[in-house]
């Protein structure tokens, strides 16, 4: 089939402002990835073109990006997920809510400042097991925060959250997400202190439940749910024992 | 251009960069420089485990888990590093527990474990437990917790700078030139030690498991530096790959249960492994699915055959062999998440109903730049160290993995030599003063890239890198004859002359210029081409993933030495062949003396 793309396009070397450049390409599959046809793009037409690509299957989060207007990895998305037939137009553009640096390219640095915000990292302060062998964990205690260990750091939640749209100081949804892989985590020691920076006013309490992030998770995390475990971890005052907290309640039922 | 000073420099933000990093940071002024932002580093795909004989769930000992690596690589694995690599294990593995790794959990709470290609007890015996495991997400698990303890350790990162160039002056390693991808400047970085850390280059061929930036760079940085590079002819080939995409399946499907089956529907490695079957080493498995192919027994003639993990089979052939064990789909979605999601996104393909398409796929390069057990470069037969310079994880060649890796033992050897090398960076720093940086450090990199990003040849990089792909998928993959490799030195000679000469871009601008680093990595790939199949053909035995069908045996009496390859003033490669394998554990004791491979 032939595609058609219509791709953002800024140079900051030369170009006063984004425009929109239209690459048609031939022999498509319909099983192809769309960031194969970024390559063709880059590789046969203009090597100008630029964007951000690692693994090519959806794991290292490198090529988060708008397709038809939605946020997705190009390297997770099929040609024959956007359209049949022999002719088919995809348009590609930058995630919103970050500053394009060059066409598909924006500046991460926000996205992970906020990211180191929330003290990202086990923190467990009583000496190890005097076995030497592992700390133990139930398999069930293990589940509880299995769904938000999944996060590659694409950003593609955040950037299609339109309160992180409204305001950039909001932690937004990633950062949440990786609050809640640690707050919930039985051998953690510091979800006290992560609470309290959840509380805070650009907190998780500028969600709106919007469920945006959800439907733009390309590892199928239940966002909005974790946002609302954590907001009821807030009121209650702790994360609660295991076995609470494991109903979903109101997931983000508040504001 | 600017100028930077730290006592360590980490080239590499994987799981041995990062490990690494920890472990000099407490000793040393350290700074990490990677390409990619960490933890989109290729340690993040790696699916099914890190082996580690902990014996969680059945009896296990780090004898046994130095024997089947020894015994994986073909006999050509230093046996010392195996036995530090298999001891040292066990302490890493908790450590990582200890930091925060959410491993997948034993009815006890303990880390969970499963079965693995080559990983057996008793020497051989029966496949047992080792590989530790996070669901198939564990190189995503291992690379996360590493980065947000760096994260808490306040190490330093320069995210998306480009490392270009090893920094030498007379013998000394004084530093690295890099660029900064976003504004396209040449930033010089003076240290006392600098360890690389740039993982794997399997986009050499052209189906492979490894990612765009798997280029080989810090291999091809040092070796232009006159760092020889080892054991390169041996490159594993994956048995299970997606058809004609070449992503991985892990091998914790075989664990699972999962067999391989011809268009007969036979589970033909009944034939090639008569005791351990699906879980033979992988080289073992490749060739295996090549014979077959060949045989005309792909799937509808077609170039793949199936791996088959859906309940019924997996069941029927679990109560053929006497096991008690049964699995159902939920077992298989809990445990291997991704694998669905991976077929059932890309291929449209259920494997909880139906088997996957699959066929070999480029996967590990177990040669690299030679160290010690210490992660310090070592540059002769004599293994004599390189001061101020180290590898570690998958770049580098300790050699734990000889001939062939076995499964798991990758990423053991990240978090062990990731460690060991850290350690003695941060040591080496506190005795050493820094050597003064030459005069003009970048100079000669500099006119490089000026060449690359304004030359008016007619060739584009990705035209010659999709010769030299296809080149090499065809002459130096599974099997191998001197006359297909010697076609693949020809084409490769003129592909590095187009490159020099012949070579066009698009992009002359300075900001995000990946057109121009690109073409650079192009550049990287054809030498370690070039290196690949010069030590390919030389070496006129067959061992392990180097299989010669000119040479079919193995042969000890004039092999059991390692590969080293060196750069020629003229862009040649010259191959010595005086290091000795490492044999202290057969010295001690008879059952690691190399003998025949059989599974
Ligand atoms: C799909 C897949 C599954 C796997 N599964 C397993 C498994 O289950 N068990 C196992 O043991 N092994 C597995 N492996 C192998 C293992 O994952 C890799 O060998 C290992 O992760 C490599 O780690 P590393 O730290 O050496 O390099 P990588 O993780 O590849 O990191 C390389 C780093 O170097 C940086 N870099 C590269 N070049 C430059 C440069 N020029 N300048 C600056 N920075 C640079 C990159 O940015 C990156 O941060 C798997 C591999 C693949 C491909
Ligand atoms: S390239 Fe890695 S997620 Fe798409």
């Amino acid at each position: 089939m032939q595609v058609t793309m219509r791709i953002r396009r800024f140079n900051p070397e030369k170009d006063k402002k984004p425009y929109w450049g239209e690459y048609t390409l031939d022999n498509v599959e319909p099983n192809d990835r769309v960031l194969e046809l970024l390559h063709r793009v880059k590789w046969e037409q203009d090597g100008t073109l630029s964007f951000r690509r690692s693994c090519a299957h959806g794991v290292c989060g490198s090529d988060g990006m708008r397709i038809n207007g939605v946020n997705r990895l190009a390297c997770k998305v099929l040609v024959n997920a956007l359209g049949e037939g022999d002719h088919v137009k995809i348009q590609v553009e930058p995630m919103l809510g970050l500053q394009v640096l060059k066409d598909l390219i924006v500046d991460m640095e926000p996205f992970f400042e906020h990211y180191r915000s929330v003290m990202p990292y086990f923190v467990n302060n009583d000496p190890v097991p005097a076995d030497g062998r592992e700390r133990l964990q139930s398999a069930a205690a293990r589940a509880r925060f299995d769904d938000t260990t999944k996060c590659i750091l694409c950003a593609c939640c955040t950037t299609s959250c339109p309160s992180f749209w409204a305001d950039g100081k909001y932690v937004g949804p990633a950062a949440i997400v990786q609050a809640h892989r640690f707050i919930f985590d039985d051998r953690d020691q510091a979800a006290d202190e992560r609470l309290k920076i959840m509380r805070e006013p650009d907190g998780v309490w500028r969600c709106r439940t919007i469920f945006n992030c959800t439907s733009a998770c390309p590892r199928d995390i239940e966002v909005t749910r974790a946002i609302g475990e954590v907001k009821m971890a807030i009121r209650r005052g702790g994360r609660g024992a295991i076995q609470e907290t494991e109903g979903t309640e109101e997931a983000g039922g508040e504001g | 251009m600017q100028t930077h000073q730290y006592e360590a420099l980490i080239v590499g933000g994987g799981g041995a960069g990062l490990m690494a990093a920890l472990y000099a940071s407490r000793g040393a002024r350290t700074a990490v420089i990677s390409k990619l932002y960490p933890t989109r580093s290729h340690t993040g795909t790696a699916q099914g485990g890190i082996g580690a004989a902990l014996g969680n769930l059945e009896e296990d000992r780090p004898e046994w888990h130095a024997f089947d690596t020894v015994k994986g690589g073909d006999y050509l694995t230093d046996q010392d590093a195996a036995l530090v690599l298999a001891e040292g294990a066990i302490e890493a593995v908790i450590e990582l527990e200890h930091l925060g790794l959410p491993f997948d959990r034993t009815p006890e709470g303990r880390i969970s474990q499963r079965r693995f290609g080559g990983h057996t007890s008793n020497f051989g015996g029966k496949p047992v437990r080792r590989a530790c495991h996070s669901a198939d997400r564990t190189g995503h698990m291992i690379l996360q917790t590493l980065y947000q303890q760096c994260i808490k350790n306040n190490v330093t990162f320069f995210d998306e700078y480009h490392v270009v160039d090893l920094i030498r002056n007379g013998d000394a390693v004084v530093g690295v030139v890099a660029v900064n991808i976003d504004s396209g400047e040449l930033h010089v970085f003076h240290s006392k030690a600098v360890l690389f850390a740039t993982g794997g280059w399997g986009r050499v061929w052209e189906v492979t498991s490894n990612a765009h930036t798997l280029t080989g760079d810090g291999n091809v940085i040092t070796y232009r530096r006159g760092v020889p590079m080892q054991d390169m002819e041996f490159f594993q080939f994956h048995p299970t790959g997606i058809y004609k995409m070449g992503i991985l399946i892990t091998e914790g499907v075989r664990g699972e249960g999962g067999v391989l089956l011809n268009d007969r529907g036979e589970r033909f490695m009944e034939h090639y492994a008569p005791s351990i079957k699906d879980l033979a080493s992988r080289d073992v498995v490749s060739r295996a699915i090549f014979l077959e192919l060949r045989a005309g027994r792909g799937i509808k003639g077609q170039n793949y055959v199936h791996l088959d993990v859906t309940p019924e089979t997996v069941n029927r052939y679990l109560a053929e062999a006497g096991e008690s064990r049964r699995i159902t789909g939920e077992y298989i979605e809990s445990k291997l998440p991704d694998i669905l999601d991976f077929c059932r996104t890309y291929l449209g393909v259920d494997p909880v109903k139906e088997p996957m398409p699959i066929q070999p796929t480029a996967h590990y390069g177990m040669g690299g730049i030679p160290t010690d057990l210490d992660g310090r470069a070592v540059i002769d037969a004599q293994r004599t160290p390189l001061p101020g310079l180290y590898a570690a994880g998958e770049c580098a060649c300790v050699s734990v993995h000889g001939a062939n890796r076995l499964g798991t033992n990758s990423l053991t050897d990240l978090i062990v030599f990731g460690l060991r090398s850290g350690k003695h960076m941060a040591q080496y720093c506190q005795g050493t003063d820094f050597t003064p940086l030459p005069s003009n450090p970048a100079g000669e990199i500099e006119a490089e890239l000026e060449r690359i990003r304004h030359a008016s040849g007619t060739r584009k990089p990705y035209e010659l890198r999709a010769e030299m792909q296809k080149v090499m998928m065809q002459q130096v993959s599974v099997f191998r004859t001197a006359e297909g490799m010697q076609e693949a030195v020809n084409t490769i000679q003129r592909l590095q002359d187009e490159y020099r000469n012949n070579l066009v871009i698009d992009d002359h601008g300075q900001r995000f210029n990946s057109d121009l680093l690109e073409a650079w990595e192009l550049g990287c790939l054809l030498d370690i081409a070039q290196v690949t199949t010069a030590s390919a053909l030389a070496r006129e035995e067959s061992r392990g993933a180097h299989s010669r069908e000119d040479f079919p045996k193995r042969d000890d009496e004039q092999w059991m030495v390692h590969t080293l390859a060196y750069r020629t003033a003229d862009g040649g490669v010259e191959l010595n062949h005086d290091k000795p394998v490492d044999l202290s554990l057969a010295a001690k004791d008879e059952r690691f003396k190399p003998k025949e491979r059989v599974y």
